[in-house]
């Protein structure tokens, strides 16, 4: 639905990668346009029309994202560079200081690097502790397992509401009742849910959430860090510079801005986050609900036919999303996603930045696709219509 | 070459790779080699003595292109000696990266003339080259 929105589409191409990135519509390219033909001036410097109209643009878009989240209010949304900036800004801005040795956070192994990697740093500089929820026989995280490994010492369990390798939704809501139950924090890496499913932090009562706007139809290098009131208070930046600042005389006066400007140092992207604006917009009129409905509806119609074919091993049969994860026997993953390229369709090989994954799976590598509303039933029957095949993979992969 | 030929060749030690195993032997020197943008990655063990390539194996994970090209590259390679080896990966390397080259010296491996149509595959095909260079580098240097 909705292709001819998208201008990427007057390309003769299957994109089935949209768990890397989205295409963006009209929409969101032209208001990205809009600011560098008609009003390319700073924010936060009201001085003249088009640098307020800057901020007025800006700060819509804020009231966007808290509106999609159902946010309580602005100071609780932090525009970042990205899901891997605002992970970051959590754990080094609000746990490094209020972590001590033998703390323990709680992963899994199916998470993104960049909800691992800044924990390994805090492992190693702090020397807290990872533990890891064991996954059932469909690598999903279930409240069983998590009070497995629970402890006096958790401090916070910090996991995707959707992973990017098995697609598997987490129960969130009875993960974050359980966890401040017993005076645990919860981060989660929206990465790949809210593009896809409604987000309502208030009601899954999450304390941090991280996505990013170029897995939503919006622009690169933009993204969102939510936290509660209280707690996003309590993030110490890491970046320090202007627009966070009141006023400065020595290194012992330095006053700083109140949220949601404290934690945005520096000229953001401000183009990124205007044009983001637009994007949820754009998702808001096709409605969450539709959205997630149809790639149900895409996932299903695709998992019907790979199952059919025998020499195709899935590895997430059992998932509510748009990602789907499989080899073709016998074959690197990588070498089908040659073939594959060559008829001008793009799906995903290797490991997808969750390295841990095979601790859990067993598998090193996989290929994935990953859909979203704007795919094709006439696209899912080109992929499978080549998978079919082998010898012909065989014969064409090199 | 007939395109078919070579697509039999790299086929034939793609499916059937020369010395595609693990050494843990101390004789052997170690060493990894991977593409940062994909999944490529090999463990290749060298056997030097006296400037001799004595034995090369290897083992790990990676595409049809590049596991021929690391059995194409230790059939060739074995027997040479350090330098030989060294010139015959500048050789290959040029031929990859569409510079001048000789074309004699490279037997099967000139399987991968036209590999640089394909952009996206030249390092597949040179991943090896890479790895066996920096050990061989690493040799000379010790
Ligand atoms: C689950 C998950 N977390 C985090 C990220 C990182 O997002 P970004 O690269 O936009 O920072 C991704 C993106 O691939 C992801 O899929």
């Amino acid at each position: 639905m909705n292709r001819e929105d998208f201008p990427m589409f007057n390309q003769d191409i299957v994109y089935l990668d949209n768990g890397a990135t989205t295409f963006k519509p009209n929409v969101v390219i032209d208001k990205i346009k809009d600011y560098y033909e008609n009003y390319s001036a700073n924010a936060h410097r009201g001085d003249y029309d088009i640098s307020y109209k800057v901020d007025l643009e800006y700060e819509d878009a804020r009231e966007k994202v808290v509106n999609f989240i159902n946010a309580k209010e602005k100071e609780e949304v932090i525009f970042t560079g990205g899901t891997t900036d605002s992970l970051n800004m959590i754990v080094n801005g609000f746990f490094a200081p209020i972590m001590e040795p033998l703390d323990e956070v709680i992963l899994t192994t199916t998470e993104h690097a960049s909800n691992i990697l800044p924990w390994f740093r805090l492992a190693n500089t702090k020397g807290i502790k990872i533990k890891y929820i064991p996954l059932d026989d469909n690598y999903h995280v279930t409240i069983d397992n998590l009070k497995k490994v629970i402890t006096p010492n958790t401090k916070v369990i910090s996991l995707a509401y959707v992973t990017n390798v098995i697609g598997d939704i987490r129960p969130i809501k009875e993960i974050t009742k359980f966890a401040h139950e017993n005076n645990i924090f919860v981060v989660v890496d929206g990465a790949q849910s809210v593009p896809h499913l409604k987000t309502d932090v208030q009601d899954l009562d999450i304390d941090f959430l991280a996505f990013s706007a170029h897995k939503m139809l919006g622009p690169t290098g933009v993204g969102v860090l939510y936290g509660k009131r209280e707690l996003m208070e309590e993030i110490e930046p890491i970046n320090m510079g202007g627009g966070m600042n009141e006023s400065f005389d020595n290194e012992k006066e330095i006053i700083l801005k109140d949220l949601p400007a404290r934690l945005e140092a520096g000229t953001p992207n401000i183009a990124g986050v205007i044009g983001f604006g637009a994007a949820i917009d754009y998702l808001n009129k096709i409605g969450m609900d539709k959205i997630q409905e149809r790639e149900l509806q895409l996932r299903n119609y695709l998992i019907e036919k790979l199952v059919k074919i025998p020499h195709i091993d899935l590895i997430n049969l059992e998932a509510d999303s748009g990602i789907v994860s499989f080899n073709v026997e016998g074959i690197f993953s990588q070498d089908v996603a040659y073939y594959l390229n060559k008829y001008n369709i793009c799906v995903r090989a290797g490991n997808h930045c969750a390295k841990l994954v095979k601790n859990a799976t067993g598998v090193t590598n996989s290929i994935r696709v990953s859909l979203y509303f704007y795919n094709t039933e006439n696209e899912i029957d080109s992929l499978v219509e080549l998978l079919k095949d082998k010898e012909k993979i065989m014969a064409e992969m090199i | 070459m007939d395109k078919e030929i070579k697509r039999e060749i790299i086929m034939e030690h793609y499916s059937h790779p020369k010395n595609r195993l693990r050494k843990d032997n101390p004789d052997y020197l170690k060493v990894n080699t991977n593409n940062a943008s994909c999944i490529d990655n090999l463990d290749i063990y060298l056997k030097i003595k006296n400037n001799l390539i004595e034995d090369i194996v290897f083992d790990g994970e990676a595409c049809a292109i590049s596991i021929a090209s690391t059995s194409i590259a230790i059939t060739n390679l074995i027997g040479k000696t350090v330098d030989e080896a060294l010139k015959y990966i500048e050789n290959f390397n040029s031929m990859v990266n569409e510079k001048e080259y000789d074309k004699n010296i490279l037997n099967e491996a000139i399987v991968f003339d036209d590999i640089y149509k394909q952009s996206n595959r030249q390092n597949c095909a040179l991943l090896p080259y890479k790895g066996i260079k920096k050990a061989l580098l690493d040799y000379l240097n010790k």
